[in-house]
């Protein structure tokens, strides 16, 4: 049951790839990349726990805090530098 | 013979890998961006908790319990902040979701989004009632702001 779990993961860490590759907007790839990370800490504590890694929680802990902070960052990052050229219309607009 | 924890765990553990299976598929297959948001958010907030609850049910009373219990809140916690964070940066970005059934020819809007959102933002695209009534409306204050600089 921990393998089904396992390569349940790894399959849609593969397709969160393929979808990060061909992905037409910079916010798929976004989505796929935030997809990537939660299964990274998913992997690595059902994975940790069946190859009775030391300390594994502790890295899947550390992945979640850091994968949140980076999916955050780059989300602001190109909300601002995209919001640059369409602000100007919608504040035409209104 | 194994105890009913092991068998709950073990539901947990497949129905998890499901749900992940799910999440990545709908993220690999559906035809819009917001579309793709709703397929993962809401399949891995359920999957990482019931893989990681099938965790907890075979790690027993240690520490590490602890952690899979704040590892399972964090995730909880983060994902739908995330998820949303994302969909309102694309909205604001200039992304517009893709409604079916108006005009027959935008089926494969795929092509049209990507190189639309790329090239030119929202105008380009024209898909949604709302951005062509938007673009009346700037076209009527565009007009009605040309009145009285051209009478000044």
């Amino acid at each position: 049951m921990y393998y089904a779990a396992v390569i349940a993961i790894l399959v849609t860490m593969a397709l969160a790839l393929i979808r990060a590759f061909i992905g037409p907007s910079v916010y798929d790839r976004m989505l796929a990349a935030n997809v990537f990370g939660t299964k990274t800490v998913l992997l690595i504590a059902v994975g940790g726990y069946v190859l009775s890694w030391p300390a594994f929680l502790d890295v899947a802990l550390l992945y979640a805090l850091t994968n949140f902070v980076g999916t955050i960052a780059v989300m602001r990052f190109f909300e601002y530098s995209d919001q640059a050229s369409c602000d100007v219309q919608d504040g035409g607009e209104r | 013979m194994p105890s009913w924890v092991d068998l709950i765990s073990w539901v947990c553990f497949v129905l998890g890998g499901l749900l992940c299976i799910t999440g990545g598929v709908g993220l690999l297959r559906f035809p819009d961006f917001f579309t793709r948001v709703h397929a993962v958010g809401v399949t891995e907030t359920l999957a990482a908790p019931l893989l990681l609850s099938g965790l907890a049910l075979q790690l027993g009373w240690t520490l590490d319990l602890v952690k899979v219990v704040l590892i399972m809140a964090f995730i909880l916690a983060t994902n739908p902040t995330a998820t949303h964070a994302m969909a309102r940066a694309a909205l604001h970005g200039g992304h517009r979701p893709v409604i079916f059934g108006e005009e027959s020819e935008r089926i494969d809007s795929e092509g049209i989004d990507s190189e639309g959102i790329d090239s030119e933002g929202i105008d380009s695209e024209g898909i949604d009632s709302e951005g062509m009534a938007s673009g009346k409306m700037a076209s009527e204050k565009s007009t009605s702001g040309e009145g009285p600089s051209s009478k000044n």
